[in-house]
């Protein structure tokens, strides 16, 4: 497959290994997060931590879009799907995210709730167009990257005149959930956050820029390599992460110059401050409220705007006290930590954000990685 | 004797409640559709049931009900994935499939020149894999109550003696072969999903595998100790169910595994995984290492297994992992697929 295998290339990644290992100090710890869930995922399908040194340590954060939504907003969303009026246009990945007492919309589906899993938001308006009568709802989630495209459709029923047509609004901010990570009042009861250095997003940035990152890697003295989602891309963030921790360096670099810029998207930028503006705080599963990290839509807009248009009133779940996804989250503790991990918490039966879907830490390292503790077990 | 007045107009007519109601719209249904796609002695007599003769060994048996959507695809259609999926089922017994029974489902106002052609193409699956469809049934339900159109076939076959296949044969040391290239049925039926339509020219697989299975069994014998055929949840389901009902664990090898580009780019875009993607004319086969070579050989001069692979091997593994050395050079586990990928592949 044209420009993804060189970026998958097994003989460029033991070559890149190598140098990590020689770069390293053997007698330090590298604890390096890995934000976005996509690079979560790379680490895990291609098998990377068997090409790191014992002491390069990867730490899976939070950049899950579908795993971070509270149980609340799922509640919301069926109770709005339950509505008989209503189509809800939801993402695949949504539908078996759990809400309180196990349900899903996937369940709400199987009740009668009119669910429909649409594959980009162009489906969702040409359901609108279709279904004059109808209230059609389209589930907006996601960071930076997916956001311009919810604007572009929002622009394209206002020039279609669709009366029938909103969204409800879940958009997420990359920047203010990598400070929550390391200055979050939970850390006085989680622990000591111990990290070196950020693997920065890949699309995000193609959309925000490396600017916003640059704040960040001054105020908290840590370095911060914006990576692609390939292999080999993660190797040599790795290396240039190494590089500047070991020369005690805090600056934000960009591997993945062949797609993003320091000022990112202008264009797709402008549509998103146009149509959305900043939610005072916006919770998120397993790290709990963070200021000033969710969207939601201008008052201009607000016909569009399905928590307006339906008086939908907010709805909170307490996660499962045993559930350990803010120290996980924060690389605090790991996933077998966790008392819940594979025993009531699988990819099946998620309980935490962790586990919904296979970009989240405890999910990965369930579906890819699990025999590893077996190997350490047997070595100990 | 002629029963009917008028015949089916094939071209522009449907079914309606009529035609599954016993009467003499359903009788000629029967006959000027089925019948006619299907023409064998059995259907002939026109009985209720058929009476057949089998030869030594043991007989197997297996049903599927078929419920895909598209109900035409790339490659073959819910016809032929019909036949092929039940005769491919008694296949992997290492059994040479003898009869099929055939029960349709139709939802009013399907179309007769759809049924037809779908007829058409079961009697031409059979006759290409050698069974024959000796009794049957037809329903109609309102619309609304089915999605056109639903097929349940069942089978029976024979396998010869001395032959029992079954995955607590399964030794460690023995050798993983793959007949060809996985994933091609899910991403051909994927292509044509509403909301999803994307340009590819990779076709279903869908195809009968009891000739490949007769001449690996003479290539092989007893050394064949087990096979499965992918379908739903891909290489990595089967696997695993091998794995756990074995008592063994597996390791592949990710550069061994056979994928097609056009496969590995869609799997790419859509964000699924090639091993979890259903496959309706491969198999897998669990081989002793002393006649692996000779089976693998016999495949690759098939038709049907001219892209066979030896992927990896069973081991001793407590916790029956299915495990990976991926083509980066890292290890993973190839875990069952969790909850659904996309409804109605077959």
């Amino acid at each position: 497959m044209k420009y993804a295998d060189e970026f998958r290339d097994k003989a460029i990644a033991l070559g890149l290994a190598k140098t990590i290992e020689a770069e390293t100090d053997p007698g330090r710890p590298y604890r390096f997060m890995e934000f976005c869930g996509g690079h979560t995922h790379a680490i895990s399908r291609y098998g990377l931590e068997d090409l790191l040194p014992k002491n390069v340590r990867m730490i899976h954060g939070p950049g899950c879009p579908v795993c971070v939504l509270p149980a609340g907003r799922i509640d919301m969303a069926i109770r709005l799907a339950e509505r008989p009026e209503v189509i809800l246009c939801v993402y695949g990945d949504l539908m078996r995210v759990p809400g309180s007492q196990g349900a899903s919309l996937l369940k709400a589906k199987a009740r009668g709730a009119d669910i429909r899993m649409v594959y980009s938001t162009i489906d969702a308006v040409r359901i609108a167009e279709e279904n004059a009568g109808r209230e059609i709802v389209f589930f907006a989630i996601g960071f930076e990257t997916t956001t311009p495209p919810t604007a572009v459709m929002i622009r394209l029923a206002e020039k279609k005149q669709l009366e029938n047509f909103s969204v409800f609004c879940n958009h997420v901010l990359t920047p203010p959930a990598m400070q929550n990570i390391l200055e979050s009042p939970d850390i006085r009861k989680i622990g000591r956050i111990e990290i070196d250095g950020f693997v920065g997003p890949a699309h995000v940035s193609t959309i925000i820029g490396t600017a916003p990152y640059e704040f960040f890697a001054e105020e908290f003295g840590k370095p911060v390599v914006i990576a692609g989602f390939e292999p080999l891309d993660m190797m040599q963030a790795i290396l240039m992460l190494v590089r500047q921790v070991n020369e005690n360096r805090h600056e934000v670099e960009n591997q993945y110059s062949r797609a993003v810029t320091r000022d990112g998207n202008l264009r797709a930028k402008e549509e998103v401050s146009d149509i959305f503006e900043l939610r005072d705080q916006f919770e998120w599963r397993g790290l709990g409220q963070v200021p000033y990290s969710g969207l939601k839509l201008k008052r201009t807009y607000a016909k569009y705007d399905a928590e307006v248009r339906f008086g939908m009133s907010e709805l909170r779940v307490d996660d499962n006290p045993a559930c350990e996804c803010g120290a996980i989250l924060r690389g605090v503790k790991k996933p077998v930590d966790c008392k819940l991990f594979g025993t009531v918490c699988t990819p099946e039966t998620p309980m935490g954000s962790c586990m919904v879907s296979s970009e989240g830490a405890c999910a990965a390292h369930w579906t890819y990685g699990r025999f590893r503790d077996h190997q350490q077990r047997r070595a100990s | 004797m002629r029963a009917y007045q008028r015949k089916l107009d094939i071209k522009n007519g449907c079914v309606d409640l009529s035609h599954g109601s016993g009467g003499r719209a359903m009788a000629q249904l029967i006959s000027g559709l089925f019948h006619e796609a299907f023409g064998n002695e059995w259907l002939a007599r026109g009985n209720d049931q058929s009476a057949f003769d089998v030869g030594d060994g043991r007989m197997v048996m297996t049903t599927d009900g078929y419920v895909v959507s598209p109900l035409f695809f790339p490659g073959g259609d819910i016809g032929s994935l019909a036949v092929h999926g039940t005769v491919n089922d008694i296949a992997m017994a290492g059994a040479r499939p003898l009869y099929l029974s055939a029960s349709f489902i139709i939802e009013e106002g399907f179309r007769f020149c759809d049924l037809k052609t779908i007829a058409e193409s079961m009697g031409e699956a059979a006759r290409v894999a050698g069974v024959h469809i000796i009794t049957g049934d037809t329903k109609v339900v309102e619309r609304g109550k089915a999605d056109g159109l639903f097929i349940s076939t069942a089978g029976v076959g024979v396998v010869p003696d001395g032959l029992d296949l079954s995955a607590e044969n399964a030794r460690v040391g023995d050798r993983v072969l793959i007949s060809g290239t996985l994933g091609d049925h899910g991403v051909a039926i994927m292509s044509k999903r509403q909301n999803l339509t994307f340009e590819t020219e990779i076709v279903s697989d869908s195809a009968p595998l009891n000739d490949l299975v007769a001449e690996m069994v003479e290539a092989g014998g007893r050394g064949i100790r087990l096979m499965r055929d992918p379908t739903r949840g891909g290489l990595a389901a089967t696997l695993n169910e091998i794995a756990h009902q074995s008592g063994l664990g597996f390791h592949l090898i990710e550069e061994q595994i056979p994928v097609k580009p056009g496969v590995a780019a869609a799997c790419e875009l859509l964000g699924l995984d090639p091993l979890h993607v259903a496959n309706e004319g491969k198999l897998v086969a669990i081989v002793a290492p002393d006649v692996a070579g000779a089976v693998l050989a016999a495949m690759r001069g098939h038709r049907l297994g001219r892209d066979a692979a030896d992927i990896g091997e069973a081991v001793a593994d407590d916790h029956h992992f299915v495990q990976m050395a991926t083509s980066f050079g890292g290890g993973r586990i190839v875990d069952w697929l969790s909850g659904e990928q996309l409804p109605r592949i077959c």
